[in-house]
């Protein structure tokens, strides 16, 4: 720093020796907690790859039946809120308080809108029967879907064996799932985050809570720009 | 380390890039190239994690120890996927005797 007398912030703990050095610390300590994240995620791409990889016929015909076009305008919502996340860490950044309020709330509000839309695809697999439970009032069924009599790789799909269908379903729900329950934790943090804005607590000098939530709302961005090819696209070719 | 502020600019060019490259990645699935389908699917799946992680992430303008970091949990995860896949898909390459 070229100040030469020494300046404490109001958000500098007293275990270190400048905001600079908590800063880092800060950023160290996130990408910590992301590599756990990266870890726990990655169990549940390791799962899907071994399960693709071993019934691939009927990934891409359960693929086929999720609604693509709802994914890739969720993908693009998802991509918005990742540019209004970064804006908003800018604003802090420069000291802006009111822009920051409001990419806070804009990021809030596309986060929101993906979990609708997410909510109206899985209304649609619950009507479908493709909610991988057996209740005695509601069960998992397939019955050949759109793509009946379409070959896949050769293969026709006469040969879909329904317990692999119901497989991919469950690996869909499943990373779906926890994805959405991150996007959930993800609107706590930013409503956090428009609270302490509201009340002056970012700086220029500090605002390490509105950058490191930053990362995390872009590393659910980065899961999803994974599982949007991953379980939306894996059969789009067989229109 | 001072704080690199990433100007908006370098933002919206990255919000194009990773909108475009949807755009392309779904495109590009209706066609059937076979098993070069995954491929490009992944390929552009890793640029667009990239672009975020380096630009969004403030990756690229980060400390070294910051990316000893990142680059750490991909490693790992690397090792997770290829040694778990090592066995799965070797497995019937030799018959041993019941």
């Amino acid at each position: 720093m070229a100040e030469s007398h020494i300046t404490t912030h109001a958000g500098l703990a007293h275990h270190f020796d400048d905001i600079e050095q908590q800063r880092e610390a800060g950023t160290l300590g996130m990408w910590a907690f992301l590599v756990t994240e990266v870890m726990f995620f990655g169990g549940l791409f390791l799962a899907y790859i071994l399960y693709r990889s071993k019934y691939p016929v009927e990934f891409a015909v359960a693929s086929n039946s999720l609604n693509v076009t709802m994914g890739f305008i969720n993908t693009l919502v998802l991509i918005c809120s990742s540019l209004t996340m970064a804006l908003a860490v800018y604003c802090s950044q420069i000291g802006k308080r009111r822009p920051l309020i409001v990419f806070l709330l804009l990021t809030m509000a596309l986060g929101t809108t993906f979990l609708v839309i997410k909510g109206v695809e899985y209304h649609e697999k619950f009507v479908e029967h493709h909610i991988p439970v057996r209740f005695p009032t509601y069960e998992f069924k397939w019955e050949g879907h759109a793509t009946e009599g379409v070959p896949v790789h050769g293969e026709s799909s006469a040969s879909v064996d329904s317990g692999r269908i119901e497989m991919f379903f469950f690996i869909y729900f499943a990373m779906t799932g926890v994805h959405a329950l991150h996007m959930i934790i993800g609107l706590g943090i930013l409503t956090t985050l428009v609270l302490m804005a509201r009340r002056g607590r970012f700086t220029p000098e500090y605002h390490s809570p509105v950058e490191l939530s930053g990362l995390y709302w872009h590393f659910v961005d980065i899961v999803w720009i994974f599982l949007f090819p991953l379980l939306y696209l894996v059969g789009a070719h067989l229109h | 380390m001072r704080e690199h502020i990433v100007s908006p600019k370098i933002y919206y060019t990255i919000f194009i890039a990773l909108t475009v490259l949807t755009v392309v990645t779904w495109s590009v699935a209706k066609l059937d190239l076979g098993k070069m389908n995954a491929v490009v699917a992944m390929t552009i799946a890793v640029i667009k994690a990239t672009l975020v992680v380096l630009y969004f992430m403030h990756v690229r303008y980060s400390s070294r120890l910051t990316w000893v970091f990142v680059g750490a949990g991909f490693f790992w995860l690397a090792i997770m996927v290829a040694l778990t896949l090592s066995d799965y898909m070797t497995r019937g390459w030799l018959t041993i005797a019941q």
